[in-house]
């Protein structure tokens, strides 16, 4: 594989929206919001970096991950290294379990089964599954990396691959995903592409009211 | 969405801005003048003699609001590129599409679309407001702008859309000046000239289209456009041709209009002018003070976008406009759809 690896977090972008992930990966578009806004501080107490070990469970922050079989880079939240030695990983993320988006939920679990593919390679060894913390809600959910869930990082990946070549951006996808983005004014999904009724540039009439 | 700020304007000559805190302090000769909290700034524009201290140019650089130099009697001179202003895929897109000439043509066509049918609001509406003038040439201007529209699909080059656009451009100055209705012997107009201008509508004419074309300008750029690259307007070294694409539609429904306002409350009289040695005329400071104002206030006022049929500040409506057209140079929207004034 010669192209440059993918970024694992342009893959959470993909999978919820790939005009979200072109946004913000191809054209540069980044709107902050609450929920990124609150993202970013959660992250910075995450990414401090750094080894913790607690009950023969050791905690690394910030871990460099790579793939080089499925062309996957990027960096973990949290990877607890279990008493047996295998590696799990952790995500953490700001919002509530129970109210995110249903396709922002199966994001999270194409990033963190993405982050999973890494770790089996740098270990080689069988991640069966990860979790993901809400720190809206303080809970951890266990995600099982079943065969479907790996097929599709894999069509992530392909995905932004051909985004990053191509560099065409997606239509929007104007449905009930867009109430939750972020990017929601710089995409406009629900702007009409083509002119509404009454709009003509070219309109010779003369109102005289 | 994004927020409408103020842009702060600094005439007073002399002055000193700097940070202070999370402030913008104004000093002239070594007193406080003014704080403004930086977060109600969008941008400064200074004009002349105006100071600036590096660290808040920093700091205004990285907030991506950008400083805008003028001189004193309002020429563009400098404007502070900040580091968002870099879309680099966006760019080679708008320079493919400036290379193009067939996509040119479109585009042009729709700013001079949106420039003509604002004019011709413009003139319809003064037709019903004027009483002591000649509602019936007014109409009848409309009448004839509203024919060059019509040959505007027609065009085959740039040039023929120059050419629509220059033959409503005179008919519209021609009929101007009876929209005024206060010191009608003083305000006239001989025709529209750069500068220097020779009468008091132009020196107007000139403060405002700054203004305006500088909006125009800093929201091409907070999108990602370069400012240079335009359509309608030929390039050439040192022009901001896509800010006046975008203020092509505009010119008519906020710069026209706030003059005529003003003119026509009497907070523009005679008085505000100075007629020079020569022919040149200029405005005073107080009267620059008072445009600035009423552009201010303006700019606050909400309209409903035609096309998003969004309620905006006409303040946002360069940003929205430069919004649309990087979707259409990115191939993301068909055509470029200009703003038509109601
Ligand atoms: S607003 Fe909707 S279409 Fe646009 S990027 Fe967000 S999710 Fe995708």
């Amino acid at each position: 594989m010669t192209d440059d690896p993918i970024p694992l977090s342009g893959l959470t972008h993909y999978t919820y929206c790939p005009r979200r992930f072109a946004l913000v990966h191809i054209e540069g578009e980044w709107a902050e919001n609450v929920y990124t806004k609150r993202g970013q501080q959660q992250h910075q107490r995450v990414h401090g970096g750094g080894t913790e070990e607690r009950d023969g469970v050791i905690t690394l922050r910030s871990l460099p991950l790579v793939s080089r079989e499925h062309g996957l880079a990027g960096v973990a939240d949290v990877v607890e290294i279990l008493a047996d030695g295998t590696p799990r990983p952790v995500e953490y993320k700001s919002s509530k379990a129970p109210k995110t988006h249903k396709l922002g939920k199966f994001a999270e679990e194409v990033q963190l089964c993405a982050q999973s593919l890494c770790l089996e390679e740098m270990f080689t060894t069988s991640i069966p599954a990860g979790f993901i913390y809400h720190a809206g809600s303080h809970r951890r959910r266990e995600v099982s990396f079943t065969p479907d869930l790996r097929a599709a990082v894999l069509v992530a990946r392909d995905g932004v691959r051909d985004l990053l070549r191509d560099r065409v951006l997606p239509p929007p996808a104007a449905d009930d995903r867009c109430r939750l983005c972020s990017l929601f004014d710089e995409c406009e999904p629900f702007a009409p592409r083509a002119f509404p009724p009454g709009y003509d540039p070219f309109s010779t009439t003369l109102e005289d009211r | 969405m994004r927020q409408l700020l103020n842009t702060l304007y600094v005439q007073t000559q002399g002055s000193y801005l700097h940070l202070d805190t999370d402030n913008i302090r104004v000093d002239v000769e070594r007193q406080r003048k003014a704080m403004i909290p930086l977060h109600h700034v969008e941008g400064i524009v200074v004009f002349g003699n105006v100071l600036l201290s590096p660290y808040l140019i920093h700091r205004l650089a990285r907030d991506h609001k950008p400083v805008t130099w003028l001189t004193e009697f309002g020429r563009f001179m400098a404007r502070t590129e900040t580091p968002v202003s870099g879309n680099v895929l966006l760019r080679t897109a708008q320079h493919a599409a400036a290379c193009d000439p067939d996509r040119t043509l479109a585009v042009a066509r729709f700013v001079a679309a949106g420039k003509l049918q604002n004019q011709k609001t413009t003139l319809m509406r003064a037709a019903r407001e004027v009483q002591d003038s000649d509602p019936d040439l007014l109409r009848q201007a409309a009448r004839d702008i509203n024919a060059q529209i019509g040959v505007l699909p027609l065009t085959g080059t740039v040039d023929e859309v120059r050419g629509v656009e220059g033959a409503a451009a005179r008919t519209y100055w021609e009929v101007f000046p009876l929209m005024i209705r206060a010191n009608r012997d003083f305000f006239w107009l001989t025709e529209r000239t750069r500068r220097p201008a020779r009468d008091p509508i132009n020196s107007l004419l000139n403060f405002v289209y700054t203004i305006l074309a500088n909006d125009c300008a800093s929201a091409a750029q907070s999108v990602g456009l370069d400012p240079q690259v335009g359509f309608l307007h030929a390039l050439r070294p040192g022009r901001a041709s896509l800010a006046l694409d975008l203020m092509e539609e505009l010119r008519p429904a906020t710069a026209d209009r706030a003059i005529l306002t003003l003119i026509n409350r009497q907070q523009l009289t005679p008085r505000d002018f100075q007629q020079h040695e020569g022919g040149a005329v200029t405005i005073t400071e107080d009267a620059r003070r008072t445009i600035l104002a009423h552009l201010t206030e303006r700019r606050k006022e909400e309209v409903t976008h035609p096309l998003t049929a969004r309620k905006t500040p006409l303040g946002l409506i360069p940003h929205v406009q430069a919004r649309l057209m990087a979707q259409h140079l990115r191939g993301d929207r068909s055509h470029y759809p200009p703003y038509l004034h109601r």
